[in-house]
């Protein structure tokens, strides 16, 4: 009975009761509140919009490579040749750079990138100086442009993967509790109050032997003073107290020199 | 969580695709190379020479060893050719993007956070 179940290795005392007890309340109000928070976080305005949006924006992202896979085509043509490896080779410091911010959805932090240009650096200010210098320049707007969309985009993808993990987190934490916690202290509760149970049976048990001994006691005590009675009155001494001679109780305040005590 | 902390210096795009996506990409100036002493370039350039354990190779060093980068962009069919990496990546910081190239259209059944988005939905 005691042993069913998983249960914390407590000592069955009250004091560990009001102690579960504690712990129960506790765990039950934190799994309420868990189960509040992961319902606010799956809710229809958090997560299915940030997958709804990056559905969009990789749409988006598409079409946007393709036009500015297009320019970079018309670049090629118009300098007449490959500068892959010429830009390659003068890229140096990054004009294009990411700064990121937080945004807080409902008590989950998630950063937000977001694109910036550092001003007065180029790195390609001799790429289509021949020819082409137009082409290219559009085509660097172009693929500007894209970069953008791709950040955007990279920082829903980031959103989401943090969200989701966020949210396998608390899902498993509700389930923890749910599950092992709640039930492991109901059983330890359950443990406990069976023990404490025993211990005022075997408690009153006990009482009640003693109880039973002492009438046995008394019940002997008082057949053996009958007896005693019987014997006399047929020993024919009628009516004479039974050695008690009548005079006062002796007076305890004087004293008749005690024994010493001596241990 | 740690994650959160430490995407406050990150802040360069890291790019791994064929030629004209990495020369477009460059050109709107996200190419960046560390001073002298290690010339760390923040991009590679996949060919059909190229074999799978360099983009592994250097997918590894912008998603794990370089803690300057924010985002990586990689060409949807370099990601396929070290799909396992890319589904089995799931830390938030650096994000990896898959981009579609120019012989490449753009397939978001094989985008991995795509899947995962379907996932989380039971679909």
């Amino acid at each position: 009975m005691s042993g069913a179940g998983d249960r914390e290795p407590v000592f069955p005392t009250r004091q560990s009761l009001g102690l579960m007890k504690a712990k129960l309340k506790g765990a039950e109000t934190g799994h309420n509140l868990l189960k509040r928070k992961s319902e606010a976080l799956t809710n229809p305005n958090t997560v299915p919009e940030i997958t709804r949006r990056i559905d969009e924006a990789k749409r988006k992202m598409g079409r946007v490579m393709q036009i500015a896979s297009l320019s970079l085509a018309e670049v090629t043509y118009a300098v007449g040749g490959n500068i892959g490896y010429q830009i390659q080779e003068s890229a140096k410091s990054a004009r294009f750079r990411v700064r990121a911010k937080q945004e807080n959805v409902s008590g989950v932090l998630l950063p937000a990138f977001e694109a910036y240009q550092t001003e007065g650096n180029n790195d390609f200010a001799m790429t289509g100086l021949g020819k082409g210098g137009q082409q290219v320049q559009r085509c660097r707007e172009t693929y500007a442009r894209a970069v953008e969309a791709l950040v955007e985009l990279a920082s829903l993808q980031t959103a989401f993967v943090i969200l989701d993990e966020v949210i396998k987190v608390v899902n498993r934490r509700v389930n923890a509790i749910e599950h092992v916690i709640i039930p492991r202290t109901e059983n330890t509760i359950k443990y406990i109050n069976s023990e404490l149970d025993e211990l005022d049976r075997e408690e009153f048990y006990r009482l009640k032997k003693v109880a039973n001994k002492k009438q046995r006691d008394t019940a002997a005590a008082d057949a053996e003073m009958k007896k005693k009675n019987a014997e006399r009155e047929a020993n024919g001494e009628k009516h004479k107290a039974p050695e008690v001679d009548d005079s006062t109780p002796a007076d305890i305040l004087q004293a008749e020199g005690d024994e010493d005590i001596i241990f | 969580m740690s994650a959160q902390t430490d995407f406050r210096d990150r802040q360069f795009l890291a790019v791994i695709g064929d030629e004209d996506s990495v020369t477009g990409l460059l050109l709107a100036g996200i190419g960046h190379v560390t001073p002298p002493p290690d010339n760390q370039k923040n991009f590679l350039v996949v060919d059909n020479k190229t074999d799978n354990a360099a983009i592994e190779a250097a997918f590894d060093k912008f998603s794990t060893e370089r803690k300057d980068i924010a985002i990586i962009l990689i060409n949807q069919h370099v990601a396929d050719r070290i799909r396992h990496r890319i589904d089995t990546y799931t830390a938030a910081f650096p994000t990896v993007l898959e981009i579609p190239s120019k012989d490449h259209p753009y397939d978001p059944e094989k985008d991995s956070v795509l899947r995962r988005i379907r996932r989380l939905f039971g679909e």
